[in-house]
């Protein structure tokens, strides 16, 4: 317990995730979706820097994939919580309502 | 009594900073060191500001207080700590009370790597520069909730309008933080920690600021304008202009609240100046360190500190004989006078030679500080304020094509000979190569 | 090198930190209270990260999540946010069709990192790590730029490109005429 290794990282990440999931699963408002699904996106970068200090350890003090590709992942959350935003501004114009379940125009 | 004067003797010589050598101790007293200097400096500031915005505009500010005004800033604050303590009856009561606190921390939590010295700051980050630009663009957040929490639509309009503009003199200040980043790495110096900049100029004999003429001074105006936009400071105060917003986004915010904004506002306007000392100016370095080498040069230079706050008395004293001779300013000749005093003796204090070689740092970092400190009461009495859209447009059509331009520049010319001989002069021989057979 | 003294302090503290900015997010009712969570849930990551030995993350994770997509969120919220929305359901029809998904997965994670194979843990413990103190930043941008060590740099240039794409769709979806 009282010795941090990787899977004290790993479990955080995994409970992380689990919030998130919950988050995209239940709620209806739209922003709360898109902030838990921010979430899930922390969670797996925690998971990946978690991994990269373990492949540190072997492969050497510069084989830092992980926190690479940590990095590409907070630039694509950027982009991906823009476009979603927009959507959203778009939508909200149209509509006049943020909750997931109205978001039905092409029901039959 | 001698064992503690050895501690601190044995301490104050050793090459590392306090957070680098992993000691809690000496790591608090830096802290708390920053934190009394920057209170004072925030008192200073204001009365300072009130004092030349005044002499600018050609009358003669605070008087009545104490000598001079000198007592205002403390007479500002008892007014604002016993002030009632208002908040808006729709207004969301935790989000209220949060947002001065998230302003205050991100202005505050920046001084952590600021670096008064070789060995004076509280750490030295490996990402020191990454660190104060991050942390000081938490204090959008802090606006922005204010502006909402207030459920009033000036406030709310006051922080739409200066976290807009701060997120967009961002960019620029982070292309122009990036220019002198690049000069760090030409002696294979290159490091984000800011220790690592000045050391760097030192080794480069030039600061950065002077590097590639005009390079570095095209980087520096880029900066020197956006940290003025990013502080929201005049000419770019519209989202906090009385007559435009009524006050912005602490519309709503009085005492002790607004205090907080208030000491929030001048904390990150000594941050960023502490920036563009670090990248551009050198730092705690003297002027003409390689140049003016010798003893003598290195003796004159030490005394500058105590010269300077012997200068400093000596105005006081001949304010004092100024005063008018009137039974009613006695006290207030009599503070005066002990105000020069007090001057003097520090003038004196920093005379000694032990004093004299350590205080050396410090005190050219905190001048340097004090010069933009000025630079920023100037502009604020010079400039009249930019309009929302032409702010916006400076920022994004003028400080960020200019930056870019300016990282381009820096970069080909820092890697000249590589771009010559590797990317120039083989597409022209190829290019020659192709016309020969062509013909 | 000193062995840092306090890291299960630190880390059991961020890590609830982080669990509670997390569960604050999913269940308030006001979307800036949620923001504000996930702020607190960022910066405790930040936290983490300089605890991985990773301050390059942390710095970038601080000065992009926390204080630019943060702030994107906080705009939208005030621009769109209505105060009806507070006073209605929270929670979708399927909430306990969500919370099962969310269990199952839940059980999944455990079942992985339980299992042993022939009696070893499945990530044994890293140990003492040499920390290289002054090259963090290098190392990765030697892993993304260096002619000869570097393989990131296509990821690179197609990140930049789709920073540009993702500029112009937000701008084109939140035109009100295109």
């Amino acid at each position: 317990m009282l010795d941090i290794s990787t899977l004290h990282y790993l479990v955080l990440g995994a409970a992380l995730f689990l919030l998130g999931v919950i988050g995209v699963l239940t709620r209806r408002n739209v922003v709360i979706v898109l902030m838990s699904i921010e979430l899930i996106l922390n969670a797996v970068n925690l998971n990946l820097v978690a991994f990269s200090r373990f492949w540190q350890s072997i492969h050497g003090p510069s084989a830092l994939h992980g926190q690479v590709f940590a990095i590409f992942i907070i630039t694509d959350a950027a982009a991906e919580a823009a476009v979603g935003l927009g959507i959203l501004i778009a939508f909200f114009r149209n509509k006049e309502t943020v909750n997931v379940d109205e978001v039905n125009l092409l029901k039959w | 009594m001698h064992a503690l004067v050895q501690y601190i003797q044995s301490y104050l010589d050793s090459d590392r900073t306090p957070g680098a050598a992993g000691n809690f101790f000496w790591a608090t007293v830096y802290i708390l060191l920053v934190f009394v200097g920057l209170s004072v400096a925030v008192i200073a500031m204001n009365w300072l500001e009130r004092k030349i915005l005044a002499h600018m505009q050609v009358r003669l500010g605070p008087m009545r207080v104490g000598p001079h005004g000198l007592l205002q800033p403390i007479a500002d604050a008892i007014k604002l700590l016993l002030k009632e303590d208002i908040i808006p009856a729709e207004a969301d009561a935790t989000v209220f009370w949060i947002a001065p606190f998230i302003v205050v921390l991100a202005a505050f939590t920046v001084f952590v790597v600021v670096p008064f010295g070789p060995t004076h700051a509280i750490t030295d980050m490996n990402i020191g520069i990454l660190f104060m630009l991050g942390v000081s663009s938490l204090s959008v957040l802090g606006i922005v909730t204010a502006g909402w929490a207030s459920n009033s639509h000036y406030p709310l309009m006051g922080a739409l309008r200066s976290s807009a503009q701060m997120v967009s003199y961002e960019v620029a200040m982070g292309l122009a933080v990036v220019s002198a980043i690049l000069m760090t790495s030409l002696n294979d110096q290159g490091t984000l920690s800011m220790i690592g900049i000045v050391e760097a100029q030192k080794a480069q004999h030039e600061w950065f600021i002077f590097k590639f003429f005009p390079l570095g001074l095209i980087a520096f105006a880029i900066f020197a304008v956006a940290m003025v936009a990013e502080t929201n400071r005049a000419p770019f105060d519209l989202p906090e202009a009385e007559s435009e917003l009524t006050a912005g986004f602490h519309t709503e915010y009085s005492g002790f609240r607004w205090s907080l904004f208030f000491l929030a506002e001048y904390s990150a306007m000594i941050a960023v100046s502490s920036i563009a000392v670090t990248l551009w100016l050198g730092g705690w370095m003297r002027p003409f360190p390689n140049l003016l080498n010798g003893e003598t040069a290195n003796l004159v230079f030490s005394l500058v500190p105590g010269a300077t706050f012997l200068f400093l008395g000596a105005i006081t004293f001949y304010n004092t004989a100024r005063m008018p001779k009137h039974p009613l300013f006695r006290i207030q000749t009599i503070g005066l006078a002990g105000f020069g005093v007090v001057l003097a003796v520090i003038g004196l204090i920093l005379f000694i030679p032990g004093v004299r070689v350590r205080i050396q740092d410090i005190f050219w970092f905190s001048a340097k500080v004090a010069g933009f400190m000025y630079l920023y009461i100037w502009y604020r009495g010079t400039f009249p304020r930019y309009r929302f859209d032409q702010l916006m447009k400076v920022g994004w059509k003028v400080l960020l094509p200019t930056g870019l331009g300016l990282l381009i520049a820096t970069a080909v010319w820092a890697m000249r000979s590589e771009v010559w001989h590797d990317i120039i002069v083989p597409i022209w021989l190829a290019l020659v190569d192709f016309l020969r057979r062509l013909l | 090198m000193n062995p840092p003294v306090a890291t299960p302090f630190f880390f059991y503290m961020l890590a609830a930190v982080m669990i509670i900015g997390g569960v604050l997010v999913i269940t308030r009712k006001n979307a800036v209270h949620s923001a504000l969570a996930l702020i607190t849930t960022l910066l405790a990551q930040s936290g983490l990260y300089l605890m991985l030995y990773a301050p390059f993350v942390a710095g970038v994770q601080i000065i992009l999540y926390a204080g630019g997509i943060m702030v994107l969120f906080l705009f939208v919220i005030m621009l769109i946010s209505i105060e009806r929305t507070q006073r209605e359901r929270q929670f979708n029809k399927q909430w306990l069709v969500g919370i099962a998904a969310a269990a199952a997965l839940g059980g999944l994670f455990i079942a992985v990192y339980t299992t042993t194979t022939k009696g070893q843990v499945l990530f044994p413990n890293v140990g003492r790590v040499s920390y290289v103190e002054s090259g963090n930043t290098q190392a990765i941008a030697s892993l993304l730029f260096d002619r000869h060590l570097g393989m990131y740099m296509f990821a690179f240039e197609i990140a930049s490109l789709l920073l540009l794409v993702a500029i112009i769709g937000a701008v084109v979806m939140a035109k009100k005429r295109i």
